[in-house]
Parts: C-alpha cells; structure tokens; sequence
C-alpha cells in the first residue's frame, strides 16, 4: 500500500508539469493585455513597455514559462499582477476558504444524497422512491447559480434571515466557528451540496437497489437476520462506492464553484478565478489552476486509498 | 444504527442554535457606514491607487491629500481645483515652466511625520525616478502618466515647492490634482512598499484601521485632519469589494452593506419602492461613439456626422435606462463650465438628418453601411448590449447601416491604445468608448490632438486639424483660470460644431443606500467627499 501511494505520488509530476503547461499556454492565448489592471487605459507606449519588461512580458513565451517554471519548483508561484501580492498567499488562503465551503457543502450533500439513496432503494418503485429520486433528479439538474440567486432572494433579501454575501463580518481572516460566521456559510453550503446530493442519491439507490437483489442478502434473511441486520450490511457494501463517488464531488467542488463563490462573493478559489480571468492577472490564473489540479489529484489518491483500506477486495498496485 | 440517537441530538442543537441565531438578528455600530464597491479589490492602498475613478474615490481622496485638491463640497456645478496640501501655486513672471508652491504648514501624516517639500520631492521620485529607494512600480504605473508635463522638482526650502514643466503647460494643477503623497517615515520605518500597504500613512481625512485583501478594508477619522470641516462624523466607513451587480444589490437589500455603487437600472424602480434612496447628479463622464477619421472612414463627411447626431433618440434612450442618463447636448455635459456656446445643436431631428445624409449620398434606400466596435461591459460603458442597439435602431431610419464587431472589454481598450488604422480595429470605423473627462487633457487633448495619434498616445481616431491644435496650445498657455475656462469653451464648441463624436450620453454616477444614510452631498466629480456623512439608528 505504501509503495502504492508513493508511486502515484511520483506519477504527480508528470501531471503536474502537463497541467502546468496547458494552463500557462491556455491563458497566454486569451485576448487581452495581463498589464491592464495595473497601468492606466491611457498610460503611454513608454510606460507599457516598462512594465511589460518589469513583469516579464516582453520575453518569448518558452522563457516566460521556464522561469515560472522555475519559481514554482522552489515552491514561488509568483506575484499577481493585479495586487502585488505573492500568489501562493492569495491561492491558499482562497484555497482555505473554498475547502471549508466544499467540505460543509460534502457533508450534507453526503448526508443527505445516502438518506435519499437508501430510502429510494430500500422502498423501490415506492411513491417514497419516487419522491427521492426526484429530488436526486433535480439536484442533479437545478442550475447551482440560479438556485444560490433564488436562495439569496428568499432568505436574505425578502426573509431577511441570513447574509447574501461574504465570509463574516470581519472578512475570512477571522473566521471563527460561532453563529455570526456560520450563517454566512449557510447559503453557499446549501446552494453547493445540491449536486454531490443528487449525484450520490442516485448512486447509492441504484447500488442498494442492486444490493438488495443479490443472494446473500436472500441467505441472510433466510438465516432470520432482523432487517436492522441485513441493512447494516448494505451499508457495508455501499460504502466504498459512496465514498467514492464523494471524494470526486469534493474534487469537483473545489475547482467548481466559481458561479457560487461569485453569486455569494466567497472569497474561495472559484472567486479568485474569476477575478483573475476578468483581471488576466496571469499569475495568479496559473497558480490557482494549478494549486486545484494538484488538489484533484491528490484527493483522487487519497480516495483510492481509503476505498481500499475500507474494501480489502479492492487491489491497489 | 446505533448512531442514530447521536446524530438527532447533533441535528437538533444545530436546529436550536439556528433558530436562536435567526432571532437574533444582526447589531450594528452605530455611525458605522459600509459600502459595497464596483471594483474586484481593495484599491491599492500606497498612494497612488489603482480600479481606475473608483480607486481613487475610496482610497485616494480618503487616506491621501494632493498639492491641490478636488473640491467635492458642491452638489449643483461641477467641481473645480481647491487648495490642498498646496496653499498657493503659481508661474514664474519670465518663465512659464518655473512653477513655485507654498506649502500647508502644520500638516501631519498618520504616522505623525511631517509633511515638507522635501517629502514632496521624495514623493515624485517614487513615481519618476527608477533609481531611488522608494521607486514603485506599481505606483509608478499608476501616476506617471498623470503628471506628463513635469521635468524636474526640488525643496526649495521646507515649505516652498518649485516644479520646472517640459513646455509651458496651465493644465499642471489639473495633472497634479492624481499625485496622492505618502509618508516617507512611513516607508522608512517599513521598508517595502508591500508592508506600507498594510499599514499606509497619508495625510487625509481618513485613516486605514483594518485590512483583508480582496474583502475588505475599514476606515477611521483622522481627528488632526488639516481642514476642519473634512474631519469625518462617522465612526468608522467599511468598504467592501463586490463586483457583481446582483449580489450588491442583494448585500443592500439584506443590509449587509448601506450603500452600494452603480445598482443596475433595472433594479432601480424595485430598490426605490422598497425605501433605499437613490442618489445621482451630472458628472464629467461620457458614453459616446468615438469616430476613426483615417482615410476611407465614412465619418470623415461632415454631413453623415451630423446626421447620426441628430438622429439618436436621447429621451427614449433614458427611458431604456430607467432615467439613469442626461442626454447629450454636447460632448460635456449640459451646464458644465467648459460648455460654452455651440451653434450645432445635438438634438433629435429625424428630417434634418435625411436631409443630411440625402446631401451625401445616402438614405434608407442607399444605406451606408459600416462597421462599430463595441463592448458586452466594461467599466464606465453603462449597459453597452441595449444602448448600441438602440443607437443602431436609430441610426437605421436615416439610412446608416451599422453592423457590430463585438470585442471583450480588455481587447476594446487594446484596440483603443493601437488606433482606428491598426489591424485590430477589424475595419471598424467608430467605437463605443465611455470617457473620464474631468480635467482639460483627459476630457479633450488627448483625443484629438494631431501628434498624439496612437502609438503616441491616444487619439483612437487618428483625428488632426491644425486649427485644433492650434486651441490646444492655447489651453496649455492661458494661466488665468478664467481665461482658460474661455479657451476651453471654445474647444467645446469646436467639438460640437464639428460633429467629432457621436454624442449620445452622460452617465448620472448612480448610488442606492438606506434611508439612514444622512449628510452625502454627491459632487459632480468622480471622487467624492464621504466626511459629513452621519447615519441614523
């Protein structure tokens, strides 16, 4: 098992260096100059071209993309241009914001994605089921954006309940797990979770339906196992694919929330993208794309790990 | 299972702690007033700011001072220059270029260092000379293009200023009115200009208490403020990023924040029913087509000019912006100091303008047929997707057939630094440009003047008539502030006269707020004087 996480650790690498040259190359060939949030519409030749140099830009692309290269090997990610400040600070603090959202936004799609599962499944072809798998249907379908707009219409501006926007009173520095912060989370978690419910209520009705058919549940039965029993070793059985299924929903989230953290001015990752791509702050585009992709996949690797350590049937390396 | 109880006593505590959190509501501070800003960022905050008008607004005019200032006291003219941390200024009687300025004495900055004309100077080198310590790019970018006239400065001795402009230039009050002044014991004391930006140190009314890049940045009175009358009412003044309309308006409307910048015309006639306020008045901004006068461009016939001038549908325009617009009767805004006396009236007039276009050659039977540059959005362009079309609708009835090329944003501007000639512009032949027209060279020279056609600067159109020129130089030689408003009036109405833009509208600088906002007097400027602000409970 070591040996196999250290290999897909090594494996890294060569997905790390092509993330980074296809996000470099993708943003380089976007229209638009990366000096426009720093230089005035009307700023002269003269000055343009000083600054292109003090940023690097006046250099061929291969040279610009060795040096960033190089400055990221050492752990430099660069300065956004935008700011002037060091990308890897404004990366993981959004990247810290993003994973609390994310993680908040997993537990209850989690949460609630396996009760509607399990409740679809257990009572299939049910009204109950029906009632479920609807819901699974339109969390899977529901436009998250529209839905974090429709959700901040009723519970911030008509009901007047909870914030529409930000990180708590006093910005995401100091956040602290009390009510004040808290209610500015509710809305973006709810608004976020929507899809990992529908997904993994799909997933796990389709696999306890599945389950339930098979014959040693027959055999458990007909040995007068109670149906606390046999359901506890659905859950078993379950598991590894749910589990499974959310740590590719926390993957996505964290690099998918841009419409989310926008509508809800979340200062997380997809914000700071979407700034970044209004902006062309080029810096910190590549370094937030690629502070993401390594998340994925190190997520994808300690998912694999935990499926196995759950399912001793599931051979890894 | 046997997990189950747990996890009800889990769901009830989080039901109990939300539903007391509910009741409980949000408490205020009392004389606490939060803005929530257009701009993606707090603008920098060293000095020379960035986020273009808005920057400046919140975190120029706030924190820092200029040699002179922008007088924001008055709601009904437009602003002018007023004395800042300059109290007198003015030319040598031999030498046009020998500028001398008194400086105000007394002025501390937050830090409580003292303002000198030493620091002065050491606050131009941090803008124009790369060699010294407290060079800064960033702010550099942001300032030097402001103050192109200047060749050298120097102390003359603690509280005298002496500046020797390039050429004579009158406008150098008007470029120095940008140059916001840090503390150099400031920077001294910090070493770099990015711990500067944690803790700055001006010498304005407001003193930066707090800072979360990208979230939010409060602002405290400056009790020792120079100018009495500027010290702030309020406790504190927050300022929030929020770069999407809706999710301002949602912050406003949930009382996140109490005021927020440019809600969408749409969402006004909603916000006033629900009892926010919604305050607008004239500023020196304009939303115009900017017209390529390069060889083969239709726009270089007098008559086709003036005809799309006359037959834009200005009021119905204002309806389509829910009144959030003055209609255009020049290129300044109606009333504006440097309007002066056009004998070509910009107004509708259907039969006049196919008479016009009929005169060169055209009409809804032979429609000429060219080519606009345009932006979906973009900073100052108002809502640029309804109001071009409704422009093209007109622009139709007389025979004129405009076809669109729509560019992003960032790429129109690149378009608009390389020129109507250049490649990029894709053969279009006018574009939809909004224009800061607050000071003599940004509101008029640097679109027109013959030598500052793109590379050189930024006259898109490539436009050059010596007789302009010729006014230019005047502008720029009239020291007497009277005399140069008149010289500017005779620019002005050059302008319309000649049917240089396609002049169609002013924006109205558009705020919303609760009623418990008092005291803001909303000048005619794009900065804007937050001291005598109070809020009620």
């Amino acid at each position: 098992m070591l040996l196999y996480a250290l290999k897909r650790l090594v494996y890294m690498l060569p997905v790390a260096l092509g993330v980074s040259l296809v996000c470099f190359m993708l943003v380089h060939i976007t229209p638009g100059d990366p000096l426009t949030a720093v230089i005035p519409v009307d700023a002269s030749a003269e000055v343009q071209a000083e600054m292109r140099a003090i940023y690097g830009f006046d250099k061929p692309l291969p040279v610009q993309y060795a040096i960033w290269l190089g400055k990221v090997m050492l752990g430099d990610l660069g300065t956004s241009i935008a700011t002037g400040r060091a990308v890897l600070g404004e990366v993981m603090r959004a990247v810290g914001n993003t994973l609390m959202l994310a993680a908040v936004a997993t537990m209850i799609g989690f949460f609630f994605g396996c009760l509607f599962g399990f409740v679809a499944g257990y009572f299939r072809n049910s009204p109950i089921d029906r009632i479920a798998s609807l819901l699974s249907v339109l969390g899977v379908s529901v436009p998250h954006y529209w839905l974090g707009m429709v959700m901040v219409i009723i519970f911030s501006v008509q009901l007047n309940w909870l914030p529409a926007t930000g990180a708590g009173p006093g910005g995401s520095t100091d956040w602290t797990w009390d009510w004040v912060h808290i209610r500015h989370l509710i809305l973006p978690a709810i608004t976020m979770s929507v899809i990992p419910m529908g997904v993994i209520a799909r997933t796990v009705r389709a696999l306890v339906a599945e389950i339930l058919s098979q014959e040693f549940v027959h055999a458990l039965a007909a040995k007068g196992l109670m149906d606390r029993g046999i359901f506890r070793h659905v859950v078993k059985n379950t598991a590894p694919t749910a589990l499974a299924v959310m740590g590719l929903q926390l993957g996505y989230l964290l690099g998918g929330s841009i419409l989310i953290e926008t509508v809800f001015s979340w200062p997380g990752t997809g914000f700071l993208l979407n700034l970044a791509i209004f902006q062309r702050d080029l810096p910190l585009l590549q370094g937030t794309i690629l502070v993401l992709a390594m998340f994925f996949v190190m997520l994808n690797l300690l998912v694999d790990v935990l499926q196995t350590a759950l399912d001793p049937r599931i051979q890894r390396g | 299972m046997a997990q189950e109880p747990s996890r009800l006593r889990l769901t009830s505590v989080f039901a109990g702690v939300l539903i007391a959190g509910l009741a409980s509501g949000t408490a205020l501070a009392q004389g606490t007033l939060r803005i929530g800003m257009t701009a993606s960022d707090i603008p920098l905050t060293t000095g020379q700011t960035d986020n273009g008008g808005e920057g400046m607004r919140f975190m120029g005019y706030t924190v820092y001072d200029s040699l002179i200032n922008w007088d924001m006291s008055k709601f009904d003219k437009p602003s002018d220059l007023t004395p800042g941390l300059a109290t007198s200024w003015g030319t040598d009687a031999a030498d046009k270029t020998k500028w001398t300025f008194k400086l105000r004495d007394g002025v501390k900055f937050h830090d409580g260092s003292e303002w000198t004309a030493e620091v002065a100077v050491w606050n131009f080198e941090k803008l124009l000379n790369k060699d010294a310590p407290q060079f800064d790019p960033r702010q550099s970018a942001q300032g030097r293009s402001r103050i192109p006239a200047i060749a050298s400065y120097k102390a003359v001795d603690k509280l005298t200023l002496e500046i020797i402009t390039k050429s004579p230039d009158a406008t150098l009050p008007y470029q120095l009115a940008w140059i916001m002044f840090s503390s150099k014991a400031q920077f001294e004391k910090l070493k770099t200009w990015d711990e500067v930006a944690k803790t700055p140190s001006g010498t304005g009314p407001w003193k930066m208490a707090a800072f979360v890049p990208r979230e939010r940045a409060e602002l405290v009175p400056n009790a020792d403020y120079w100018d009495k009358a500027r010290v702030p009412k309020l406790d504190k003044l927050v300022l929030i990023p929020l770069p999407e309309p809706n999710a301002r308006v949602a912050a406003l409307r949930s009382g996140q924040v109490d005021w927020i910048e440019a809600p969408a015309p749409d969402t006004v006639a909603s916000l006033k029913s629900s009892g926010f306020t919604i305050i607008t008045n004239a500023y020196p901004h304009n939303w115009t087509w900017h017209l390529s006068r390069a060889e083969g461009s239709p726009w270089n016939d007098i008559r086709i000019r003036k005809a799309a001038n006359l037959a834009v549908d200005r009021e119905g325009m204002k309806e389509l912006l829910s009144g959030l617009m003055i209609p255009a009767t020049g290129f300044f805004p109606p009333g504006h100091q440097w309007f002066g006396n056009p004998s070509f009236k910009v107004k509708t007039d259907l039969a006049e303008a196919k008479k016009l276009m009929k005169e060169a050659g055209y009409g809804p039977d032979k429609p000429l047929t060219t080519k606009v540059l345009i932006s979906p959005s973009g900073s100052g362009q108002m809502l640029p997707l309804p109001m071009n079309e409704f422009v093209q609708q007109n622009l139709a009835e007389i025979g004129l057939k405009i076809q669109f090329e729509v560019v992003e944003w960032n790429t129109l501007i690149n378009i608009w630094r390389a020129g109507s000639k250049h490649e990029s512009s894709r053969g279009g032949t006018a574009m939809n440009y909004s224009y800061f027209i607050q000071d003599p060279f940004t509101g008029v020279i640097r679109h027109l003047q013959c030598n500052l056609a793109p590379p050189a600067g930024t006259n898109w159109g490539h436009y050059c008539d010596p007789e302009m020129d010729k006014l230019f130089d005047e502008v720029r030689n009239t020291f007497d502030p009277a005399a140069q408003t008149k010289v500017m009036q005779k620019i002005h109405e050059k302008y319309v006269d000649d049917a240089i833009f396609l002049m169609i509208t002013h924006d109205v600088n558009p705020r919303a707020m609760t009623s418990k906002v008092k005291g803001f007097v909303q000048a005619q400027n794009w900065f804007q004087d937050f001291s005598g602000i109070t809020m009620t409970k």
